[in-house]
């Protein structure tokens, strides 16, 4: 089931109760490596203002390709892709798999790092670099070095380096999957109670049906050979969501859809 | 509104601390035991000599050697200083052909394509066998021993160099472009930070072999230029057959060597213990 421009993902409300406009539109995007391996074919996928999309499936699906086209850090073989690129420089927040932190840096150096590279001073970073470690919960330690912190604590900060421009759309390219299940699941609150607070779109790319139904007001599900979207679920789910939310049957329910359809993009 | 998390502090406590220093007792067996294994080999030596009646000319004892070291310190210091101010011109001159080099590799595959194979021929020539050839086309003479000691020490500096500055993490360099920084900011603040623990490695190699080089010179040159070098002084002590100066000439080279390895050492550990692996204890 290939969703082509159907616009369901733009009419919904966002969390926040606000109208959902569309924010990045993928049209027919194709994307083939240098060494021919068609990572994405005719990919049709539009993103609403305020929602958190999850791109779920195998590996080898592309959802990483998708992410970074998105970003423009690659270019499409073929479609376009309309939405933040050309947009001012930091409306797009990108998280790695990995912290991905100047280990000779300190903390405070590390999430300052976006704001140096368009000019700003360190004297002038001192109030958002100060605001996005608060967001996170680091404030303490911005004199620390990324070595001195445990892995949970570097993707924090890797999260507040991607907070400090403010960006409009916040892409995550499965920021928590080399984390134990403990800190992954507050991290997951936490990165939830963010985006509540603040006027976010999140794109969040992971491989696994709990994450995605958690987090998400919207979830799709993804093939691989070559990569395609075979099915777009709306997580019709009350907010907040907490740890009564993650034990309610609504959330097996809805797990278990969503786990129907991975089944059936694998087998496909 | 922003939301504030609790901060993880679990498991924080103990390495949020900058590496604490190695115990006393672990410090004084890194210092005692090297102490032991030369005082049993000087000791020995002395014994060998002494037993043998082994004549000074073919091996004098550690004694002796100590004594032509104080007695003759008029001589060979200076000379020491001829030899040091060699490596260290060569050493200067490595570090800025070897990183300026490097950079230009950075900058341009075809620069790289181009000039690199020479510097692995200026590498892979013995330095004893272009010296009498340099001596030949440079006149002055101290310009040319610093010269042959340049070509054995820049490229240890500029192969170390070239891979640091290669060496960038993929992420981070999407990163930089997802932010548009410049050739420029990505140039100074990821790849020679990056390049950094392999330019220090490559220093303390070069730091040796600029020594070495300056010896081997030295030795071709039958002088260093204006002054007389200590290589040229053990030289001069075989000509005269006074063994214990050879031994004594050799001591400072190789005291020489171990304090130029330990300098690069120090200062490697200064600017990487925050943060490199490599000059980080672990804690166990």
């Amino acid at each position: 089931m290939s969703l082509a421009t159907a616009p369901s993902g733009l009419a919904r409300d966002g969390a926040n109760g606000r109208f959902a406009e569309p924010l990045v539109r993928l049209e027919r995007v194709g994307k083939t490596f240098a060494n021919g391996t068609v990572a994405l074919a005719g990919l049709d996928l539009a993103i609403g203002r305020h929602e958190f999309v999850s791109l779920l499936g195998p590996s080898g699906c592309g959802k990483s390709t998708a992410l970074r086209l998105i970003a423009g850090l690659a270019r499409p073989t073929s479609g376009r892709i309309l939405g933040p690129e050309g947009a001012p420089r930091g409306a797009v927040g990108f998280v790695f798999q990995e912290p991905t932190l100047l280990p000779w840096a300190t903390v405070f150096d590390n999430v300052w790092l976006p704001l140096r590279l368009q000019g700003v001073s360190r004297r002038q970073a001192l109030g958002p670099v100060g605001e996005a470690l608060a967001m996170v919960g680091l404030a303490e330690f911005a004199a620390a070095y990324p070595r001195e912190l445990s892995g949970g604590m570097k993707m924090r900060v890797s999260i507040a380096r991607a907070l400090v421009t403010r960006p409009s759309l916040l892409l995550m390219d499965e920021p928590f999957a080399a984390l134990d299940e403990i800190t992954r699941l507050r991290l997951n609150d936490d990165l939830l109670d963010l985006w509540r607070a603040q006027s976010w779109t999140v794109v969040f790319v992971t491989h696994s049906v709990y994450e995605s139904v958690y987090l998400s007001t919207r979830v799709v599900v993804m093939a691989p050979r070559p990569g395609r979207v075979v099915a777009d679920l709306p997580i019709e789910a009350p907010w907040p969501r907490d740890e009564a939310f993650r034990t309610s049957p609504a959330y097996n329910a809805l797990c278990r859809r969503v786990s129907a359809e991975l089944h059936r993009a694998m087998g496909a | 509104m922003a939301t504030t998390l609790e901060p993880a502090k679990a498991g924080l406590s103990g390495t949020i601390e900058p590496a604490e220093r190695a115990p006393a007792s672990d410090r004084l067996a890194r210092i005692l035991a090297p102490t032991i294994i030369a005082l049993l080999v000087v000791l020995g030596w002395e014994a060998i000599v002494r037993l043998n009646d082994i004549p000074h000319y073919i091996l004098p004892g550690p004694s002796l050697v100590a004594r032509e070291l104080v007695e003759s310190w008029p001589v060979l210091w200076p000379s020491l200083l001829i030899t040091v101010k060699i490596a260290t011109l060569a050493l200067l001159a490595a570090i800025l052909g070897g990183v300026g080099l490097a950079l230009l590799c950075s900058l341009s595959r075809w620069i790289e394509i181009a000039l690199f194979p020479y510097a692995v021929v200026l590498q892979v020539t013995p330095v004893v066998s272009i010296a009498p050839l340099i001596l030949i086309y440079v006149d002055n003479t101290l310009s040319a021993v610093v010269l042959c000691a340049w070509i054995v020490a820049f490229f240890p500096i500029l192969a170390n160099t070239m891979l640091g500055l290669a060496s960038a993490d993929h992420n981070l360099r999407d990163l930089f472009e997802l932010y548009g920084a410049s050739r420029w900011q990505q140039l100074c603040l990821l790849r020679l930070p990056t390049a950094l623990p392999y330019f220090l490695g490559g220093l303390r190699i070069a730091g040796g072999l600029s020594l070495i080089g300056a010896v081997v010179a030295e030795y071709v040159a039958g002088t260093a230029g204006t002054g007389t070098g200590l290589a040229f002084r053990v030289l001069e002590a075989q000509y005269r057959l006074n063994i214990p100066r050879m031994f004594a000439g050799l001591l400072l080279l190789a005291l020489t060597g171990v304090a130029i390895y330990l300098i690069f050492g120090a200062l490697s550990h200064l600017l990487l213990h925050r943060w490199h692996e490599s000059a980080v204890r672990r804690e166990r």
